[in-house]
């Protein structure tokens, strides 16, 4: 199958990519409720697991140990893959990542390749590097597959086609592997994609898998997956290679009784993934390759503000959970790793391209709360949009804005004017002059009543209010719930 | 042989170069950890719940019965047994390459352990020729002794070592995928059907 090259989205911001997605209102309402279903079933398989909480607590610890001894551990990893037969590379970047993997292929003059999910080289660029260069590479995964068939990429790191809908798939199947015309059952078009599939994992020469976990003290590494794909794709090839960042290390085996159980709960609300495969050394008589990928993660982990964004195990729940990556969709992401976590990373990768991302973000903190390893991924949001405002990358227009509501915020009778303003000129304004193209908040929604009162008059009344109550000696300890809404 | 790499060098000394504070690894073996009162049940209703089944039989020879009052066994053409005492028609030993195990209809196997808090049986390529065997028959029976059935991945995790090169996968539940509109579709590129015995 000779694919084009992924299409290279152009460097565009989050909001006019979002705007594009969200202009198909029916998709956009359909979406976010698709992945609202797996943040609800995700849960209930949280809320079925008494010590959650103490679970995450020591996913973070383990983390924060593991990335802290990142270079001991790496090279404890290294000696003890290499005593069990594999062959440990390095690369710097995305290039010597897929040089390597190239060169593995040409010594052993391979052709055909099945590849399981595997963001980091998605975040490479592998596929079309490799299909430049002649070699067929078939995504395994039912999804991957799904978005290489119509040349799209991911826009979910767990749920790569999340934003296809069944009749899309029915059209690409048909017209790739000639099922019948107008038949979008799922249940069918997978079937089908199993069958085609086969073939492919047949005959290809080596499998590619991605690494949810490398054990520095085994030397091994563990690969989840639900379909069944990586097995077969390790396991049937002679060659087998598996590419990680550095922060996929863990320091023992049994780090993994914590990791196991958060993962698949936390990604799809399912107990464990259907096949957790532990892989030690290659088969008798095969190669087992493992590329360790820095690629700017060393210089994440030199950041003091965001090195704890290494501590993601790339469960996916900060997507389901985010109310703007739900109605904004993957792809307006223009990153491998979208929504809250990829806008941490990605502004570190290349602050010029990503510098909307930390904005797209109404600070709400729901990934936060449902971060399997703790990672304070809303308050790292806030810390890039100060980095990136004194870096100068961010448009003029939002710097200015900013400036001013600072002078605003600091200065009491300011603020009070701008208020009273506010109150007024929202209520007796016409429609027009709100709604103009320049209020962006107005946009797609309409803004709430203005109160005809502040929050500071309320709350000064309500006090005052409740002294008499309490005078009165009648008072109950409930009544102070009465009307305390704040604005 | 480790080939000759600049980049190795260079991470591990960019890594090295800036220190971060360090705490100290945590217990996770031992704990007060999700228990149940019958794990067995337990087991049997997450499996049930990954489209898998579940059932507890007395013995090796109960099971035999059991699988031959299927006529989709009976009449199977290939059945790789690793149990000697429910035989199937495909030496693995004969086998060369793995992917001559292409059409094999089922596979029947001991697993060393089983998880009642997700359904997750523990196997290994110990005595398995080709462990693609797991991976790609198109129904999966699987043996566990009741003594067997662990609590959580806390106990499973204590007993799960490697020493050498090999290989070792939880399975919990058929292959499946939710990849189109999530809707859960059983049998994707591994086995369709998952069939777990508990014996004494
Ligand atoms: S940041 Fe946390 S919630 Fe988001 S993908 Fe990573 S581990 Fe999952």
């Amino acid at each position: 199958m000779a694919l084009a090259t992924l299409p290279v989205l152009k460097s565009q911001d989050h909001p006019t990519l979002a705007n594009v997605f969200a202009a198909d209102e029916d998709r956009a309402h359909w979406h976010d409720g698709a992945l609202w279903f797996v943040r609800q079933k995700r849960d209930r398989q949280a809320n079925s697991v008494p010590e959650w909480e103490q679970l995450r607590e020591l996913a973070s610890q383990i983390k924060e140990h593991a990335i802290a001894n990142v270079a001991e551990y790496l090279e404890k990893f290294e000696s003890n893959a290499s005593a069990l037969g594999a062959v440990v590379h390095w690369a710097a970047d995305a290039k010597e990542h897929n040089e390597i993997v190239l060169k593995i292929l040409r010594e052993n003059h391979v052709q055909r390749i099945a590849k399981s999910k595997s963001m980091l080289t998605e975040e490479c660029h592998l596929n079309p590097y490799l299909e430049k260069n002649g070699i067929e590479v078939v995504d395994t995964d039912l999804g991957e597959w799904i978005v290489q068939l119509r040349q799209e990429s991911p826009s979910h790191i767990v749920l790569p086609a999340i934003h296809i809908k069944r009749q899309e798939v029915g059209e690409t199947f048909h017209e790739h592997i000639g099922t019948p015309e107008g038949n979008s059952d799922p249940e069918f078009l997978a079937h089908a994609a199993r069958h085609h599939l086969r073939q492919k994992f047949i005959s290809a020469e080596v499998g590619i898998t991605g690494v949810n976990f490398a054990i520095a003290e085994t030397g091994g590494f563990v690969v989840c997956t639900n379909e069944g794909n990586a097995d077969l794709g390790a396991s049937l090839p002679n060659i087998h290679i598996a590419c990680m960042g550095i922060e996929k290390i863990i320091p023992r085996i049994e780090d993994l009784s914590v990791f196991t159980r958060l993962l698949a709960r936390s990604a799809t609300g399912q107990p464990i993934t259907a096949y957790t495969s532990h892989f030690h050394g290659p088969r008798p008589g095969g190669q087992m390759h493992i590329i360790i990928v820095d690629n700017a993660r060393s210089d994440i982990r030199s950041s003091p503000d965001f090195h704890r964004s290494l501590h993601c195990i790339r469960c996916g729940a900060c997507m389901n959970t985010c109310p703007v990556y739900r109605r904004s969709g993957g792809h307006s992401y223009s990153n491998a790793v979208p929504g809250p976590i990829g806008s941490i990373l990605a502004p570190a990768l290349e602050p010029e391209k990503h510098y909307s991302l930390p904005y797209a973000c109404t600070l709400c903190g729901s990934c936060t709360d449902v971060c399997p390893v703790k990672i304070d991924i809303h308050h790292q949001l806030l810390t890039w949009r100060r980095e990136l405002a004194g870096k100068k990358i961010i448009p003029y227009s939002k710097r200015l804005a900013m400036k001013f509501t600072s002078v605003l915020l600091r200065n009491s009778w300011m603020y009070k004017l701008a208020g009273a303003i506010g109150r007024t000129g929202l209520r007796w304004s016409p429609r027009w002059i709100v709604y103009n193209p320049l209020n962006v908040w107005g946009k797609g929604r309409d803004l709430p009543e203005p109160p005809r009162e502040s929050f500071r008059a309320q709350f000064a009344k309500h006090k005052s209010e409740q002294h008499r109550v309490e005078g009165n000696h009648t008072s109950s300890s409930n009544s102070s719930s009465s009307n305390g809404k704040a604005h | 042989m480790q080939p000759i790499n600049a980049s190795r060098k260079s991470i591990l000394n960019k890594l090295r170069s800036q220190p971060l504070p360090s705490n100290p690894l945590p217990e996770v073996i031992h704990g007060n950890w999700l228990r149940f009162k019958s794990p067995i049940e337990q087991l049997g209703n997450v499996l049930r719940s990954v489209g898998a089944t579940c059932e507890s039989l007395t013995d090796l020879e109960s099971v035999r019965a059991k699988l031959q009052s299927y006529p989709e066994f009976s009449d199977a053409k290939r059945v790789l047994s690793q149990i000697p005492e429910i035989p199937g028609n495909v030496t693995l030993e004969n086998v060369e390459r793995p992917h001559d195990l292409e059409d094999v209809d089922f596979l029947i196997v001991r697993g060393e352990m089983a998880v009642a808090e997700n359904g997750a049986v523990w196997v290994t390529d110990k005595d398995l020729k080709h462990r693609v065997a797991y991976f790609i028959n198109q129904h999966l029976i699987m043996v566990v002794r009741k003594a067997d059935v662990l609590h959580n991945m806390h106990e499973a995790y204590a007993r799960v070592k490697f020493s050498g090169p090999g290989f070792g996968c939880f399975i919990s539940g058929p292959s499946k995928t939710a990849d189109i509109e999530q809707s859960l579709v059983i049998g994707a590129h591994g086995c369709r059907t998952m069939q777990l015995y508990i014996v004494d």
